[in-house]
């Protein structure tokens, strides 16, 4: 193809990318994105959007769709028994659209988390949703920092494994942890950033880059996703660049002034972030080297 | 017989089972699941009769991060 031509090729793929349908497809996933595989998912957006905390159900639908998210997560509660309204989350997710990823959030032991897992698994199996099979194992050892019990999520993870769970964990960014919940089975291990619906981003990124290191020694594709505590948008790019393969939020999209743009900022920051890390940033160096060259100047240079 | 559902203390009729507490709560099993005694049971058991003293749960999802 001779160079005259490029801009017409560049003209026609604009044109279908800003096309009706191509608007649809690009927007629903990144289209450029490399698919993500944990077990035996592929996930075509690598932010994982909560539908927790939001003021109304609308208001979540729309933020997902912003977010351009695949994977949903979703709590395991009891069923109002007395005063039951009409609403209720199933109404507001289109499971035809959405792999739905149920948590343990609230449990303090592997027992009960074990517990939730298989109802959440059992309701999935029901509504037929390619999510059944999974679950986001969360553990919890305090109920003012929600960090993990180690413990507790190192005996679930193994139990859950056993029942034939695809397991993704929550736990601390202690890399010593993150390697234990792998060598007992689990599918993808998820440091959090800091205490979850916080907002302070990733507060130890060398322990987050220790766990990426940790986990993906001698098995690069290990999926690790940062789970808990991002804020806005910039800390979605900065996990992305410390090499982590996805982002999982909630508070920071649900809580945020105006949670459609922030959703919308979220998705573009986790582009940008996994764009960033595979284009290969440039080392920091102590002083400057030009952009412009010497040769050739014209002007006076002190010292020379 | 008493039973607890919910975390509420209940009174059914003998004989009774999860199907006849859906029905009277008007919930639909697909989109429930049930827990009595802390085990799961799927769905093609839910006309297993209750016993004096089972606890009962029936969850279902709600937002969560």
């Amino acid at each position: 193809m001779t160079k005259s031509e490029w801009p017409f090729v560049i003209l026609v793929s604009d044109l279908i990318r800003y096309s009706d349908f191509g608007l649809r497809v690009c927007r629903r996933y990144n289209a450029s994105m490399d698919v993500l595989k944990i077990g035996k998912f592929e996930i075509h957006s690598r932010l994982f959007v909560g539908t927790g905390k939001y003021a109304t159900y609308e208001i979540m639908q729309q933020a997902l769709a912003a977010s351009g998210c695949q994977v949903v997560t979703v709590a395991v509660r009891r069923e109002r028994l007395i005063d039951k309204q009409g609403r209720s989350l199933l109404d507001f997710l289109d499971l035809n659209q959405y792999i739905i990823l149920p948590n343990t959030a609230g449990c303090f032991n592997a027992e009960d988390a074990v517990r939730v897992s298989l109802l959440g698994r059992d309701l999935l199996e029901k509504q037929k949703n390619p999510g059944a099979n999974w679950v986001k194992l969360e553990v919890l050892g305090d109920k003012k920092t929600l960090l993990p019990d180690p413990v507790g999520s190192l005996e679930a993870t193994k139990e859950l494994v056993k029942e034939g769970f695809t397991v993704l964990v929550y736990t601390s960014d202690d890399p010593i942890s993150a390697r234990r919940l792998k060598e007992a089975g689990a599918a993808s291990v998820m440091p959090a950033g800091s205490p979850i619906g916080s907002g302070q981003g990733v507060l130890n990124p060398l322990n987050i880059s220790l766990c990426l290191e940790t986990l993906k020694e001698g098995d690069a594709a290990y999926p690790v996703i940062v789970d808990a505590g991002v804020g806005t948008a910039s800390d979605v790019t900065i996990a992305m660049e410390l090499g982590a393969d996805g982002v999982l939020l909630n508070t920071g999209v649900a809580h945020a002034k105006d949670p459609l743009k922030m959703a919308a900022a979220m998705r573009q920051a986790l582009e940008a972030g996994r764009l960033s890390y595979l284009a290969g940033r440039i080392p920091k160096k102590r002083y400057a080297t030009a952009s412009s060259p010497f040769e050739g100047i014209i002007s006076y240079i002190p010292g020379e | 017989m008493r039973v607890r559902v919910n975390g509420q203390d209940r009174d059914l009729a003998a004989g009774s089972d999860i199907f006849t507490l859906l029905t009277e709560h008007k919930l639909t099993p697909d989109k429930v699941a049930v827990e009595v005694n802390r085990r799961l049971v799927r769905s093609i058991k839910y006309d297993t009769p209750l016993k004096e003293g089972d606890e009962i749960e029936i969850v279902t999802f709600v937002g969560g991060g």
